[in-house]
């Protein structure tokens, strides 16, 4: 008897086992699908780009709308980014007598990765969550079936624009907050201390070289295809009505900011092996 | 034997007229969703300028039947051919041309909400590079007129009634003159006066432009208005078929309750 529930256990463990390795699968299952789709998704927007008809009217009012009305956000985002990270570190350095450093390491940290990171999940949180919402709502009132039978590529017109909008664009912004940043860390160091704008702007120019341009922008690019590519694709393919709008934003700027930190992540490596 | 074969010639002849009398000619189609089988072996021929209405419950596939004439789903089975062209083998180039001559009016009108409705008047004419901002202008001016709104050109989507985002809708889809309309269910949502204001304005631009349609509806009172031939659609069969009064008059009940 006791022979037999020794062998039910076990069965029943194995049950338990099976199951719980089932349901992983399945997890998983959905996760390599979608990666799979969203593969095919980026492989159709590169042949699209390529390929006439070119919506350059199209471009030019989302890189309007995606880089210009995002100014005054980064432009405050930049400033207090700055602002905060020279007060912040002054002590520390003070301590140390090298108060003299503060403009360089600015400099540094900024344009290596606190200007591009924080610059893109602002942006992944703005521009994102727009483009998914808006694809979706598009999506669920049938306006992106109303272009495809009008015989226009609702894919080159919606899609293919808001990418190349969002890889022009987030370099640009990046570029423009990590100015603002400095401007931010000139008013920081000068809260406590009397240092000249010129002084302070050589400081910053010559603790920076190539080494830390090049990488920073080149990352900045992917970090806007990535944002531009996971917004299209989980606001063009939303399903479930009005509810699907508000799952695609959320989703879109949940993985884009995900996408950032994983492209950051490779680029550091990448760059460190590089520099080396 | 010149006689015969003459009358081959003329038989072959009649025949190939009597095919391009149909605009659209739905053979066989067949969808399903899994395993529920949506439309089963539809057959459906439509002659030039004939408007013919689609009844049906809801959920009996109606809708699906004129996606698939726009390929915005793919049957399973069966051929369909518009205008002479065999829409379920063409492909994306090919496509494109033949929906430029097909005006698709979908339920909620599907107007672009960040374009004005003189830009989305303007959308459909953009691959038209021949045409000048003036011939564009007039083209955009003509078609608000012909659905009454000829002052609502600047305004946004979001500022229209239900019934002037229909009209509106219609007139985008009717910009490009089409020789077929496809209406999915034009009156729903809208208050009896304007959902017969809108079947008005169907038949209006039906006999303006000598146009085919196909008129997908629960509205009785608009299948009354629009209606040259009725099929009703059951079970994704067709399981009436005839004008508005013989289907008013049938001896089956179901088809009948329709009309009660």
């Amino acid at each position: 008897m006791s022979k037999n529930k020794s062998i039910a256990a076990i069965a029943s463990t194995e049950n338990d086992t099976t199951s719980t390795s089932l349901f992983s699968f399945h997890k998983f299952d959905g996760f390599f699908q979608e990666l799979g789709e969203l593969t095919r998704f980026a492989g159709n927007f590169f042949k699209s780009v390529i390929r006439p008809p070119y919506e350059f009217k199209e471009l030019m009012k989302q890189c309007y709308l995606i880089g210009y009305q995002s100014l005054s956000l980064v432009a405050i985002t930049g400033f207090i980014m700055g602002l905060v990270l020279t007060i912040q570190t002054r002590p520390t350095l003070a301590r140390f007598g090298a108060e003299s450093w503060i403009p360089g390491m600015i400099a540094v940290s900024i344009v290596r990765e606190i200007g591009p990171v924080i610059t893109a999940l602002i942006c992944a949180g703005k521009v994102g969550s727009g483009i998914g919402a808006e694809l979706a709502s598009m999506k669920v009132t049938e306006q992106i079936d109303a272009m495809e039978v009008s015989g226009t590529n609702p894919f080159k017109y919606i899609v293919v624009t808001r990418i190349l909008a969002t890889t022009l664009m987030i370099p640009i912004l990046v570029v423009f907050a990590d100015f603002v940043s400095f401007i931010g860390g000139y008013l920081g160091v000068n809260i406590l201390g009397d240092v000249g704008l010129r002084f302070f702007f050589t400081q910053v120019f010559d603790k920076l070289g190539y080494n830390d341009l090049l990488p920073a922008m080149l990352k900045t690019v992917f970090f806007g295809f990535s944002i531009g590519l996971v917004s299209t694709f989980k606001g063009y393919n939303a399903t479930k009505g009005t509810e699907g709008v508000g799952l695609s934003a959320n989703a879109a700027v949940v993985l884009s900011s995900l996408c950032i930190f994983i492209i950051d992540a490779i680029a550091v490596q990448l760059t460190s092996l590089l520099v080396k | 034997m010149e006689t015969k074969q003459s009358e081959i010639t003329v038989g072959l002849e009649a025949q190939n007229k009597v095919e391009s009398t149909y605009i659209v000619e739905i053979k066989n189609l067949s969808k399903s969703f899994g395993e529920n089988h949506v439309l089963k072996d539809i057959t459906i021929n439509i002659k030039k300028g004939e408007n013919l209405v689609v009844l049906g419950k809801s959920g009996s596939g109606k809708s699906v039947l004129i996606k698939c004439l726009v390929r915005l789903m793919d049957a399973d089975a069966g051929s369909i051919h518009i205008l002479g062209n065999d829409i379920t083998n063409l492909k994306a180039g090919a496509l494109n041309d033949v929906r430029k001559k097909i005006g698709f009016l979908f339920q909620s009108a599907a107007l672009y909400d960040s374009m004005t409705v003189r830009e989305n008047l303007e959308f459909p004419l953009r691959d038209f590079k021949d045409k000048t901002a003036e011939e564009i202008e007039t083209m955009v001016k003509n078609g608000l007129e012909s659905v009454g709104l000829p002052d609502a050109a600047d305004l946004m989507p979001s500022e229209l009634s239900g019934g002037m985002r229909k009209r509106i809708g219609l007139a985008r889809t009717m910009i490009l003159k089409p020789d077929l309309m496809l209406y999915d269910e034009p009156t729903t949502g809208l208050d009896p006066i304007t959902s017969k204001e809108i079947s008005k304005l169907i038949l209006e631009v039906q006999k303006k432009e000598k146009t085919t349609s196909i008129i997908i509806t629960h509205d009785i009172e608009c299948a009354r208005i629009t209606a040259n031939r009725m099929i009703i659609i059951k079970d994704g069969v067709c399981a009436a078929e005839g004008t508005y009064k013989e289907l008013e008059s049938s001896e089956d009940e179901w088809v009948r309750s329709f009309f009660e």
